[in-house]
């Protein structure tokens, strides 16, 4: 046991994973000598060599066609995004070409897409982005985006593992703020599989990532004043864990979904009409929703801040709620 | 004799009797099927026995097919819409291509999609293509770079047209091809048009190779109409890349002698632009090749012919009596869930690419600065690191 921070967690799952399986190689833009502008991949180039630690030119779409091209011969490649946001660039090559590959005619493709998302680094418009939902909306990808340290490495594995694309969105903030004790052997976590990080018996907070963390914090405010709130940490936006989330709500009978997304299209829209299609004589109350602004994200803190979700206003929301 | 980089590719009287008499045989099999096969589809698409658009390749057969007669039996290809020519030379058969357009559960891609959208991993390694243009460049850059990670001594090859040599993806393959140093031949098929726009509006050049310059590899320029300069051309393009010489760019001129899609009555061509193309079909220059070179008589010919026809009215028979496919397919299949059996077969040692052998100094090697006196060369080649 070793206390890991989030970031290095993920490091691990791919050290580890290389080391299991020759298939397993990696691309991407500054990946190698570098080790990736967060250092992601720092000192996999040295133990792995060049053919397995690929730097590439500044080309999204061809990052990700190479990786689906090595993964029609039985590789695994997993691919970087320097920042999530760039992933825009590479859109038709994830939905189009590696997403309906199996579909259309037969053709799996194991692949990762990962790499930093989110805000609250004051990274701007282009460094800051919660893509997910763009990708969400595609059918024959995989979603995920894991909140703590193990999450990280054993989602990471499982997805290395899987055997359809990927996305493995992490979240920046959490990088080196976040860290626990992991075990030392390996493990996965299974993708797909919401989990509850405190139960509670008067309302359901879904939520996943770095609003895990905000929301935990509200929950610890609110348990001051009696209001016990459930916590599921969703880590896989698709395929989603519609039985957890109907679970929970049946057992509290009121939800709150938070998200970092922006709020139109956001995740939160397919839950609640999720609870309400299969569990809407459990509903004591209207579904709530406490999101980012419909804006771009912005640059300077004071606006940052005035965009981005907090526990305060989770708190006020969860209040609210229970009170209805 | 090599002529790469010469922006020449090899003339037909040049190449004379290059091929045997068994492989020329075997190629004009392969370019009439092809003609033949979308003679038939045309038929069919007005019998309204068709679903959907049908796209043709109506003179540029000898490119199809010559440039994938080049390649050997494991290498990979992907081929574009007007590349029917390239599955029939990789062993499919045209039921396999009627019932993709009839839309029929005996079809490669069981009806969930159709035209030449369909490929065969194990057996025949062909990727099937999407419709957006360009993106194949770097997929099958991603295969050669497999290919050769695991060990094989593989090419692979895609075609692409004037128009999709606009995309980014293309420029993006290319470049990444050409720094990886990858085995990838890609086929730019000159065809004068891109639906309705002529090459002058796609860029302003006359010679479609010369994007081949920008990435630094070697390009060819071949009559794309001469089945038998094709495939020496790509020959000598698909050894070059097998041997470690990089990505080649082979642009084939020809001529879309129909329109876009069957919809098209192509009425922006110029009639003396088909008249001229017309008088260098390549089935007929073929035909003339063969009986100048006497490679064989109307026997031969008779029985090709004759083989044509009935492998096409068996299959026309087979694909008319497959049904369409069980509705609940649909909701099969977006994901692979315990079906995954594509495995990585390793013709190198696994242990080349485990550590300790694997291992290496995380330093580029910079061998010129780059400025503009011309190539500064440090001591051979100047290992940096961020140490200082």
């Amino acid at each position: 046991m070793a206390v890991v921070t989030y970031l290095d967690a993920i490091r691990q799952a791919m050290l580890e994973e290389m080391d299991r399986d020759p298939a397993v190689v990696l691309i991407g833009e500054d990946i190698g000598v570098y080790g990736g502008a967060f250092k992601a991949t720092a000192g996999l180039l040295e133990r792995f060599g060049w053919e397995r630690v690929i730097d590439t030119p500044i080309s999204e779409t061809a990052i990700v066609g190479a990786a689906v091209g090595m993964s029609y011969l039985g590789l695994r490649p997993v691919v970087e995004m320097q920042f999530v946001d760039f992933i825009a660039c590479a859109f038709n090559q994830i939905t189009n070409f590696a997403a309906k590959s199996h579909y259309r005619w037969g053709a799996p493709v194991p692949i990762v897409i990962r790499g930093p998302a989110g805000g609250g680094v004051h990274g701007s418009a282009f460094h800051s982005q919660n893509p997910e939902m763009y990708f969400v909306h595609t059918p024959g990808l995989k979603v995920v985006c894991p909140a703590t340290a193990y999450d990280a490495k054993g989602l990471l594995k499982s997805a290395i593992r899987d055997n359809n694309p990927v996305l493995f969105f992490e979240h920046k903030f959490l990088y080196r703020r976040v860290k626990e004790e992991l075990p030392d052997g390996d493990y996965t976590v299974p993708i797909g599989k919401a989990v509850v990080r405190r139960p509670g018996r008067d309302l359901t907070i879904v939520t996943y990532a770095a609003m895990v963390h905000r929301s935990i914090e509200a929950a610890d405010e609110l348990a001051r004043e009696g209001i016990e709130a459930e916590i599921v940490d969703l880590r896989t936006l698709l395929p989603l864990d519609r039985e957890t989330i109907l679970d929970s709500v049946r057992r509290t009978n009121r939800l709150l979904v938070v998200h970092e997304d922006t709020r139109t299209g956001g995740v939160a829209g397919e839950i609640a009409a999720v609870v309400t299609e299969s569990a809407f004589d459990d509903l004591d109350a209207p579904v709530r929703r406490v999101t980012s602004l419909d804006t771009p994200v912005p640059f300077s803190p004071s606006l940052e801040k005035h965009f981005l979700p907090n526990a305060d206003r989770i708190a006020a929301a969860a209040r609210d709620l229970a009170r209805y | 004799m090599d002529l790469s980089d010469s922006g020449i590719g090899h003339e037909g009287k040049f190449v004379k009797a290059y091929l045997t008499c068994e492989e020329s045989l075997e190629i004009y099999y392969y370019m009439r099927l092809n003609r033949s096969l979308e003679e038939l589809l045309v038929r069919l698409f007005r019998q309204n026995k068709l679903v959907g658009g049908l796209y043709g390749s109506l003179g540029q057969e000898a490119i199809s097919v010559g440039t994938a007669y080049a390649l050997a039996k494991g290498d990979w290809i992907a081929p574009m819409i007007r590349n029917v020519g390239a599955l029939l030379v990789r062993g499919y058969k045209p039921r396999d291509i009627l019932t993709q357009y009839m839309a029929r559960y005996t079809s490669p891609t069981q009806g969930k999609d159709g035209t030449s959208h369909f490929g065969d991993l194990k057996e025949r390694h062909v990727i099937s293509p999407i419709s957006m243009l360009g993106d194949l460049i770097p997929v099958l850059t991603g295969v050669a770079m497999a290919g050769r990670y695991l060990g094989h001594k593989i090419v692979a090859m895609t075609w692409i047209g004037d128009g999709g040599t606009s995309t980014g993806a293309f420029h993006e393959g290319m470049n990444l091809a050409a720094v990886q140093k990858a085995p990838f031949v890609a086929v730019v098929e000159n065809n004068q048009w891109a639906y309705s726009t002529p090459v002058s509006r796609q860029a302003p050049l006359r010679d479609f190779a010369d994007r081949a310059k920008a990435y630094g590899i070697t390009r060819y320029i071949v009559d794309g109409n001469d089945a038998v300069a094709v495939v020496r051309t790509a020959r000598e393009a698909v050894e070059k890349a097998r041997k470690g010489g990089g990505p080649v760019l082979i642009e084939a001129k020809t001529m879309r002698m129909a329109g876009h899609a069957q919809h098209d009555p192509a009425e922006y061509v110029p009639c003396e632009m088909l008249e001229y193309w017309k008088a260098r079909d390549p089935l007929s220059r073929f035909e003339k090749y063969l009986g100048e070179n006497r490679l064989w008589d109307e026997k031969a010919r008779e029985a090709i012919h004759a083989r044509i026809e009935r492998e096409l009215a068996e299959d026309l028979k087979f694909a008319e009596n497959s049904p369409f496919p069980p509705p609940e397919l649909a909701e099969q299949g977006v994901y692979c869930e315990g079906c995954h059996s594509v495995e990585p077969e390793w013709r190198r040692s696994k242990a080349e690419v485990m550590p300790p052998k694997s291992s290496t100094e995380a330093a580029w090697t910079v061998a010129d600065f780059g400025g503009i006196e011309g190539p500064k060369r440090a001591s051979s080649g100047k290992r940096t690191t961020a140490k200082r």
